[in-house]
């Protein structure tokens, strides 16, 4: 077995003390919150904790103790809704099926460039299958400009492009309707490759300056960034004048040159929903990473009150950042159902998901790192173009603004259009093509420097997590054995090599959830957030039976549906960070008020009572107890319900300690081998060493971590969206040519957590989606390095390109 | 056309076009929505059905060449509460996280077991490898085709 599933708490912490109950709680948010000061554990578990003072609402849960004195909080669990997925049972959206319901089609552009002349849907119409027909005025996922949105028609401006759909009885005649209607182009030179397209004659894509709204795919890039052609920005950070005087006093420089390509999200859901329109209330089962999010997004477009929408999403397949708000998708479904009067399911097909619902930008960029003899960086600058097709966002500077201490750090990022289809957030937006240059970057100073690239973090990186993680996975890969770069005899290899990871810790205040216990002693946690799949329903559960004493299993979690309290986005691991505390505060108030109803039966007062092991019982007489359920019958009331809220993160009067130090990242190592016959990489082992704050499911957060590690080398080896640049059309939309990492290119992972306090929340628990992937293209890249002694600096890391690194470099001793 | 099969044990008529795909006779007809759409084109193996106990893609399966045959979908494997011994090993190692590739992955750890009742690791991973899990969970799914091997031996004589 790959995977260590041992040590999942380090070594004991000492020092914390059992929760103290707190005061009543106000009846209302009206009045000012009053605060409480409380005590928190603040430090990595097994290093050092501290205690520190927070100044916290009145309103919070008493703080938790680190993992190692919790009962179910940090103890692996496996999935609540396990059964239901392994049975079947688990409703997806297209599992939905409704009496009378129709099947949509999209009708997609055929053309990489154009306006729309005419539209004519006269032998679709007459179709005996045919139900409905919804064309629409704009490319609601992709950036547009002013001028255009006069227009009755979207510009076509990429092959695939949605520009309607059409509904029947059946998928099979909804398919032959769209094929019928017929769309007149008058078609304009277009450019697929982003070094074409940066020239200064290439075909203009956007006439004026572009805006990718926001609500599209969960992100664009930053708004109101001057445009020439079809370069939009540079968006700069830092001085570059500042920079270039601070490069005069370095001793060393690098200057290296990346490329990184567009990856497509392949969840193996396709984005799509069923759109149920009645009079008084639109229903909508979507695979989405946002209920609420489609919810304002038709409200807004169908100029229906929030309420009037319910988008419900039990389950679903993976999004990785692509499926937020409604989508063109989700807006021609309404519509059609709207015109048919019947519900109607629209899911996309593979080759629709990897054109028109989101990509990660590709990117070029030239990193110059400028350092003291002893390592110390005295200037870093990053120029980065990519493309994020006809959306905006293709940046890639966070790692270097962000990871390491610099005093004159200078980036700008442009993006390029190009007429193929819009990026949309993807799993760490920018910092996997940031980090592929950046660790490379550091590496490459070491080299010059004659200086471990671990010794040379420790100097740079002023974060205390990731200090401890390079020592626990230098230990675990065995660095010390690491041998210089390209030392290995034979035709085969291999290498060691580290990256780091840098993510930023989010918190979305706009979550919120209900906790409910009831006579039968049944226990229920509602909020509108979704599992997506990172298993947040397991550790909902964990923190509602960890405060109730409770298993688990004895919790009934149900989520994914706006008729709920308004839940977070699950997006930029945001959501444990948002909704976590929530759960921890809505089950100790309901707590509290469960207490209040039982203590008579137990001849005590409420604050005398304890809750463990599935029991109520006295602290000063544990014996005189009842099961939670004998419990739950003394109430005086069927059921008793709390509602929990976000407040802000606590503020701690000592702050961020240095750059970098705030975040959420890991450190990874990995160990290649290198064919240099055939230029075939094989990642053989992977040490990924992370932090989430407090883990909550140490099971769920390796799964996690084990994911970001294996899609990271599918990015890093195999994935690419191939344009054709004579027609642009793309040639691999499907799952054969654009090749996905399966269980042959699985490595061994040896995933280890950390458990890092900040005294934040009432949880302290933080996501771990993004992180985990930042590192791991860099981390092969380097470990490549390490093993034949030539830096590829573009990914992916095909054989080819191995074998042309290999060439050149030959060349060049020659 | 109208074909005789026999789904989960129970024999069904279905009357349709002789090519439309099994996917959608299972998931549109009978709501056996279990088995799920991936690519359409046998490149993720969501689609895995077991066809007289091998497994088979459903979505480039056409009804015609199931006619007759014994269907066995994700919905068919649990005895009433009893899962399983794979679908349990699944639960056990959490060989998910959003679950959608799950019922393809047990179904073809059923017919992987009932071929080589011993795999190595490497059966394991060849026999896994025509699935696709973008979230990637392939560790766990390894570790519990490792459990479900082991729990068959304990079982059989």
């Amino acid at each position: 077995m790959a995977e260590k599933t041992t040590t999942e708490a380090p070594a004991a912490a000492p020092t914390e003390k059992p929760p103290v109950p707190q005061a009543a709680l106000p009846k209302n948010g009206a009045e000012k919150p009053k605060t409480d000061t409380q005590t928190y554990p603040v430090g990595i578990a097994g290093v050092k904790i501290e205690e520190e003072e927070r100044k916290v609402p009145a309103t919070e849960a008493p703080p938790l103790p680190i993992n190692e004195k919790l009962a179910v909080i940090g103890k692996p669990t496996p999935r609540v809704d396990g059964r239901a997925k392994v049975t079947g049972a688990a409703k997806y959206s297209a599992d939905i099926n409704l009496p009378g319901m129709l099947f949509a089609k999209l009708i997609t552009s055929t053309v990489p460039h154009a306006i729309i002349k005419s539209i004519d849907t006269s032998a679709a119409e007459k179709h005996p299958a045919f139900r409905a027909i919804h064309m629409l005025d704009r490319d609601r996922s992709a950036a547009q400009t002013e001028e255009e949105k006069k227009d009755n028609w979207p510009r076509v401006r990429y092959v695939g492009q949605p520009l309607g759909a059409v509904c029947a009885p059946t998928q099979a005649h909804a398919d032959d309707i769209a094929r019928l209607v017929k769309i007149t182009y008058e078609q304009k030179p277009f450019v697929v490759d982003p070094d074409k397209a940066k020239e200064p004659n290439a075909p203009i894509i956007f006439q004026g300056n572009a805006e990718q709204a926001g609500t599209a795919g969960g992100g664009g890039g930053p708004k109101d960034v001057k445009q020439n052609g079809n370069v939009r920005g540079p968006v700069a950070k830092g001085e570059a004048d500042k920079a270039e005087i601070a490069f005069n006093s370095a001793d060393v420089t690098v200057e290296l040159d990346f490329r990184t390509q567009v990856q497509t999200h392949c969840a193996l859901e396709t984005h799509g929903l069923v759109a149920d329109w009645k009079p008084d209330m639109l229903t909508v089962w979507a695979s989405t990473q946002g209920t609420s999010s489609v919810r304002d997004e038709l409200a807004a477009v169908f100029n229906l009150k929030k309420s009037q929408v319910r988008v419900i999403t039990e389950y679903m397949g993976g999004g990785f950042g692509a499926k937020f708000g409604a989508g063109n998708y989700g807006v021609l479904a309404t519509h059609l159902s709207k015109k048919a009067n019947a519900p109607v399911r629209l899911m996309l097909d593979r080759r629709e998901e990897h054109l028109c619902v989101g990509n990660r930008p590709s990117s070029i960029q030239k990193l110059k790192i400028g350092a003291k003899k002893d390592g110390t960086l005295v200037a870093m600058r990053l120029q980065s173009y990519g493309t994020a097709g006809v959306g905006t966002g293709a940046g890639a500077s966070g790692p270097t603004q962000n990871l390491y201490t610099c005093p004159a750090i200078y980036t700008e990022d442009s993006d390029v259009f190009t007429n193929a289809g819009p990026s949309s957030a993807f799993r760490a937006p920018g910092h996997p093509q940031g980090a592929f240059s950046l660790e490379q970057g550091i590496d490459s100073l070491a080299e010059k420097l004659k200086m471990d690239p671990l010794a040379l973090r420790d100097k740079i990186d002023d974060s205390e997590a990731r200090r401890e993680e390079r020592r626990i996975g230098a230990e675990r890969i065995g660095w010390k054995d690491r041998k210089p770069a390209g030392s290995d005899a034979g035709p085969i290899k291999r290498g060691i090599g580290v990256a780091q990871a840098i993510w930023y810790r989010i918190m979305n205040r706009d979550s919120h959830c209900d906790v409910r216990i009831t006579q039968d002693g049944s226990v229920e946690f509602l909020s509108g957030v979704q599992d997506i799949g990172t298993g947040i329903r397991t550790a909902l559960a964990q923190i509602v039976a960890e405060t109730l004493g409770l298993k688990p299993t004895d919790i009934t979690v149900k989520i994914g549906d706006t008729n709920y309290p308004q839940g977070p986005n699950s997006g930029g691991s945001v959501t444990t960070n948002s909704i976590s505390p929530v759960a921890r505060n809505a089950a100790w108030a309901a707590r509290e008020q469960f207490l209040g109803q039982v203590a008579p039966a137990l001849g005590v007062s409420a604050d005398e009572l304890e809750m463990a092991d599935g029991r109520v019982f006295p602290k000063n007489n544990p014996n005189q107890s009842l099961t939670f359920k004998q419990a739950a019958k003394k109430m005086k009331v069927e059921q008793v319900a709390a509602r929990g809220d976000r407040s802000d993160d606590y503020e701690s009067k000592k702050g961020p300690r240095g750059k970098g130090a705030g975040g959420l990242g890991g450190v990874q190592f990995c160990q290649v081998a290198v064919d240099t016959s055939t230029g075939h990489i094989k990642v053989e082992k992977v040490v990924a060493v992370h932090d989430c704050g407090r883990p909550i499911n140490p099971m769920g957060v390796k799964s996690q971590v084990n994911g970001g590690v294996i899609q990271g080398i599918s990015y890093a080896l195999f994935e690419n969206r191939i344009l054709d640049r004579n027609t642009g059309v793309m040639v691999n939309t499907n799952l054969e040519q654009y090749k996905i990492a399966g269980s042959r290119e699985m490595p061994e992972i040896d995933a280890q957590l950390i458990e890092q306090y900040w005294g934040k929340s009432s949880t302290d628990a933080a996501g771990i989606g993004e992180p985990a992937t930042v590192a791991t293209a860099a981390c092969v890249a380097n470990a490549v390095y390490n093993a034949i002694g030539v830096r590829i600096t573009q990914i992916p890391m095909t054989p080819a390109v191995v074998l042309e690194a290999l060439a050149s470099k030959q060349k060049a001793s020659a | 056309m109208d074909a005789q099969l026999t789904i989960n044990g129970k024999p069904t008529n279905i009357s349709s076009d002789a090519k439309r795909p099994l996917l959608d006779v299972l998931r549109e007809d009978l709501h056996l929505t279990g088995t799920k759409y991936g690519c359409g084109e046998s490149a993720c193996g969501a689609c895995t059905v077991l066809v007289d106990g091998s497994p088979m893609f459903s979505c480039q399966t056409k009804l015609a060449e199931v006619d007759g045959k014994s269907i066995t979908t994700i919905e068919g494997i649990a005895h009433g509460d009893q899962l399983h011994p794979v679908q349990q090993a699944f639960c056990d190692q959490a060989a998910y996280q959003c679950g959608y590739c799950t019922p393809g992955m047990i179904l073809s750890t059923i017919a992987l077991l009932e071929k080589t009742p011993n795999p190595t690791r490497d059966d394991i991973i060849k026999g896994m490898n025509p699935h696709l899990c973008r979230c990637c969970t392939y560790p766990r799914i390894v570790a519990a085709v490792e459990q479900a091997a082991k729990s068959a031996k304990a079982v059989s004589p």
